[in-house]
Formats: structure tokens, C-alpha cells, sequence
């Protein structure tokens, strides 16, 4: 039996449809309901819905086979999984942002407002910028409004919610997708299904190209 | 009053079940003191798990350390002999931080240790204590197994520059294939090398069918000795019963400024990390001032303590 995890929401169903189509599927997940969890004992799996930020604390802590995150999760807490496939879904990019025609004064230490904190502080280590981080969990977007910080880092889709508060994109750190990952143990010991659905995964994803 | 075995649990069976095997195999108890001067960690800050080490300061001034490892305190208490050969075994309590909790914790840890000339028999010995280490603690479980000299060829081969081979070997840690390509893109790694370093990533498999595909790619390459020395340690299984539990994955890193060669990891059913960790750390050795080769490896007993509970312990217990 494979333990599979997957983000709750519009990106999980996506990503199941791309699962049912590499020949793991699991009909009764489609019902409209509640719950949870659900299995298919002839295929060999189980899924079960979980909130996208914990995706990777199942898989590291072995809970589930494997899942998917997106490499925001992975780059900002590090879990120690395999990542096998990049699924190309999911597509945004993780990104610095501040109020239209902002200019940085290197005179002063930078404030970045984030939920991402390890992300920033390595991007902004990378360039050498002195900064100060403010962590924040969301509506990350009006801290430069109040002036709690000079700009913040945070995922950008369609860049919406930036121009209706007045911010713009001054700088791309990484492009983010999902991710398809799998536990270190688990790929040891199931390692035909996972690499069979890694190999499915990856053909799927190279036709719809 | 004797002494029923039943009065064990099962981390304190496994902890006499692995005493016994190495005793076996002739390695001497290895004991230390619970200190160790900071400075000694302070040197070394990356060869341990994690660089938070729990100090105080001595009634002399001295800054001590709770030791967070063992190893480096065998090392640093090692007549240097590269002739001789010592075989030591431990069983010692290690403090470190946890990832999760991210607050430290007190980690029982047993182990062995092979100092001196380590030749291909001691290497393939090495291999085969790991294997029934394992075969101690579960029923089901994979030893993994690397060679490191031989990876860091092609990740060598592909760049000069210290960043990106570091970027190349975190992705190839993570079997992460399409990640090395995106590096190899971004720093014009030749297509040719990419696609190799690519298929190092995703090399797994028993050694009857990875070892063709690795001699395959290191063809013409002058990696013979790695590859010879992989074969030859491997070759120490054969009719042990052990050896369809050994899994060739040159995805399997570690800290490239310390260990070098043979690289190996031990997983069992039921626990999702590994829980034995070990090598050739001839570059420690040198770091160290010592002109010994040393191979190693550490059973992390505290991963095995949920073992029983999900009802996969194998340890038999034939003297009791």
C-alpha cells in the first residue's frame, strides 16, 4: 500500500487527476464529502488531503510514501525527503516585492516582511544586504502599506493582490512548482511503486508539453 | 537473584545484541568520559549533525562540551599508528539537537570504529557489521551503499567552482535529477556531462544490475580503483545471506570535506530515516593530523525506540 499525501485545495485535485492518469487511482476520492482519507485496495493506495504546508512533515516523518509540496515548502523548511519530479503545476514564483517606484537606501538595514524567512535571509545573504526580518503569517502584502517594513517576500501567481494594493515585483529569487516527493525510507522499501509512479508522473507531464 | 532477559526492553536488547556481534568480530570496548574540551567540536563544527553543542565551563576555566559525537574523540585519542590496526566498538550517550523539536536531547549510540590500515578486507568487514547490525534491530531492512571518490569525479569534472558543486551534490542528495540539470543549465555544463550526473542521481538498484550501469558510466574515466574497491568490499557479503539487502545509491551523501570512499546507510522498515550512518573518513583523519585511515560507522539507537510498537522487531535473542 502506498501512503500518499496531497495539498488540500485546487492544486490537489489537479495533481490527483495526474495520478488517476498514471495508473494509481482511486475513485471513491471524487465523492463529495468530508472525509479524509481514502484507499483503493486493488490499486495498492491511499490518499488523504492535508493542509499544502504539512505535505512535507508527513513525508519526512514517514506517515506518508510520498507527496507533494511545492518548492516553497521545500526550499523555506528543508525536510529531509527525496524530491524525484518537478509535476510543472503549480507554477508561480517566490518573489520580492515593494510599493511602486520603491528605490532601496543601502544606508539603512533592509525590513523584509515574509512568511518565508529562510528563503529571504538566503537570498538576501547571497547579495550581501543587511536586512531585518519580520515574520508574518499572512496579508503579508499590507506591511509596506503601514510601513512595517520596506518590502516583503512572498509568492507571486498573478501579481493581482500586488497591483490592487499598489506593490510591483522588483526582483525574482526562484521560480516555485509542485514537487513530487517521497520519504528516504520508504523509497527504499516500496522503491517499484515509487519509481513506477515517478516514471508515469514524468511521462504524463512530458506529453501535455 | 538471577537475572531474567525478559527484564529488557527492546533498544537495551539490541544494545547487547550489537556488543555481542562486534565482540565477535574482535573489536574492544571503546569507553570515554561524558566531556570533551569544546575546542575540539568548535574545529570540526561541520563534521557533527548538528553544531549546537551543549558547554559549560570547568572549575579550571576551561570551556567543556556534553560530547555530541563520538568519533572525534576516538580520533583525537588515537596513538597514530598507520601500520597497526584498531578495532574498536562503542556504546555511548551523544547530545544533540533534534530537527524536530528543534531542543536537544540525550541519543544513545553504538558503534565501531577501524583505525590504522584499513585495507579491502576491513572495508568489506565494515559492510557486513553494518548489514547484521541491522539484521539485529528488524526484519526488514536495506543497507546502502556509495562510493564517494567516485561521484565527486563527475561532480568535479563538471564545474571548478566550490558553489556550484555544492548546488550539484545537495540535488543529487535529494535525488533530485531534474534540479541537477537546472544547475548544470544555468552554469554551462556540457550537455554529455549533465545527462551522466543525471543518471548517477537516479542510480539505485542491487548491486548485479547498478554496478554494470555505473561501470558503464565511469568507462575510460580512471575510476577503476573506486569502482574495484566498491566491488571488492561488496564481494565480503557473499554468503553471508545478507547480501539481496544491500542497495547500490550514489545519491547517498555526506560531508564531502570529511569522508571519502566507501559511504554507506541503513534503513529498517518502520522508522523513516536512517538509522546507521557510516564510511571512510581518511579526510577527517588528515584534518585531525593523523596519518591512519579510519572507516566507521553508528547505529542511532533512538530512531529504533518505536520499533516494537509497530511490531517490527527482530532482534533474536538466542542466549536468553
Amino acid at each position: 500500500m502506498l501512503n500518499i499525501a496531497l495539498p488540500k485545495g485546487r492544486l490537489g485535485e489537479k495533481v490527483y487527476a495526474m495520478f488517476e492518469a498514471a495508473g494509481f487511482p482511486c475513485p471513491s476520492i471524487r465523492e463529495n464529502n468530508r472525509k479524509l482519507i481514502f484507499e483503493n485496495e486493488a490499486a495498492g493506495v491511499r490518499y488523504f488531503w492535508v493542509k499544502p504546508s504539512d505535505v512535507a512533515i508527513y513525508v519526512e516523518r514517514g506517515a506518508a510514501d510520498v507527496g507533494v509540496a511545492g518548492k516553497d515548502i521545500l526550499l523555506e523548511y528543508e525536510p529531509e525527503v527525496y524530491e524525484l519530479l518537478d509535476l510543472a503545476v503549480g507554477k508561480c514564483r517566490m518573489a520580492v516585492a515593494a510599493p511602486k517606484g520603491w528605490r532601496d537606501d543601502e544606508r539603512y538595514t533592509l525590513r523584509v516582511a515574509t512568511k518565508f524567512s529562510r528563503i529571504a535571509r538566503d537570498y538576501y545573504a547571497s547579495i550581501g544586504r543587511d536586512i531585518d526580518i519580520i515574520h508574518l503569517n499572512g496579508s503579508i502584502e499590507i506591511a509596506p502599506i503601514l510601513g512595517l517594513s520596506d518590502v516583503i517576500v512572498d509568492i507571486v501567481e498573478t501579481g493581482t493582490t500586488l497591483r490592487e494594493n499598489d506593490l510591483a515585483v522588483v526582483e525574482t529569487i526562484v521560480p516555485i512548482s509542485a514537487r513530487l516527493i517521497a520519504n528516504k525510507a520508504s523509497f527504499k522499501f516500496k522503491t517499484a511503486q515509487i519509481e513506477r509512479l515517478t516514471r508515469e508522473l514524468g511521462r504524463g507531464g512530458k506529453e501535455s508539453v | 537473584m538471577k537475572l531474567n532477559y525478559d527484564i529488557l526492553d527492546d533498544t537495551e536488547k539490541i544494545i547487547f545484541a550489537l556488543r555481542a556481534l562486534y565482540r565477535d568480530y574482535g573489536y574492544a570496548r571503546y569507553r570515554m568520559g561524558k566531556f570533551e574540551e569544546y575546542d575540539l567540536y568548535g574545529r570540526n563544527k561541520d563534521f557533527l549533525i548538528s553544531d549546537n553543542v551543549i558547554t559549560f565551563t570547568d572549575t579550571n576555566g576551561k570551556l567543556m562540551a556534553l560530547k555530541p559525537d563520538v568519533t572525534l574523540s576516538i580520533i583525537k585519542n588515537h596513538r597514530d599508528e598507520p601500520d597497526t590496526l584498531r578495532k574498536l566498538c562503542y556504546n555511548e550517550t551523544v547530545y544533540r539537537v533534534s530537527k524536530g523539536s528543534n531542543a536537544f536531547r540525550e541519543i544513545m549510540q553504538a558503534g565501531v570504529e577501524c583505525i590504522g590500515r584499513v585495507d579491502a578486507a576491513c572495508l568489506g568487514e565494515m559492510l557486513l557489521l553494518a548489514a547484521k547490525s541491522l539484521s539485529l534491530c528488524a526484519s526488514g531492512f536495506v543497507l546502502e551503499v556509495s562510493q564517494l571518490d567516485v561521484l565527486l569525479a563527475f561532480v568535479n569534472d563538471a564545474s571548478d567552482d566550490g558553489a556550484v558543486r555544492r548546488e550539484i551534490l545537495k540535488h543529487i542528495g535529494e535525488k533530485n535529477a531534474h534540479g541537477v540539470a537546472e544547475v548544470c543549465r544555468a552554469n554551462g555544463v556540457s550537455e554529455e556531462k549533465t545527462e551522466a550526473l543525471q543518471e548517477l542521481t537516479g542510480l539505485y538498484g542491487a548491486p548485479e544490475e547498478a554496478l554494470p550501469r555505473l561501470r558503464a558510466l565511469c568507462d575510460g574515466k580512471g575510476l577503476d580503483t573506486g569502482l574495484y574497491a566498491l566491488e571488492d568490499a561488496l564481494s565480503a557479503l557473499k554468503g553471508s545471506g545478507l547480501e539481496d539487502r544491500v542497495q547500490i545509491d550514489l545519491s547517498s551523501v555526506s560531508n564531502t570535506n570529511y569522508y571519502n570512499g566507501i559511504l554507506f546507510k541503513g534503513f529498517v522498515e518502520g522508522v523513516p530515516g536512517s538509522v546507521l550512518s557510516g564510511g571512510q573518513y581518511d579526510k577527517l583523519m588528515r584534518k585531525m593530523g593523523k596519518r591512519s585511515k579510519a572507516v566507521g560507522f553508528a547505529v542511532y539507537l533512538d530512531m529504533l525506540e518505536r520499533l516494537g510498537a509497530t511490531g517490527n522487531g527482530g532482534v533474536i535473542f538466542d542466549h536468553a
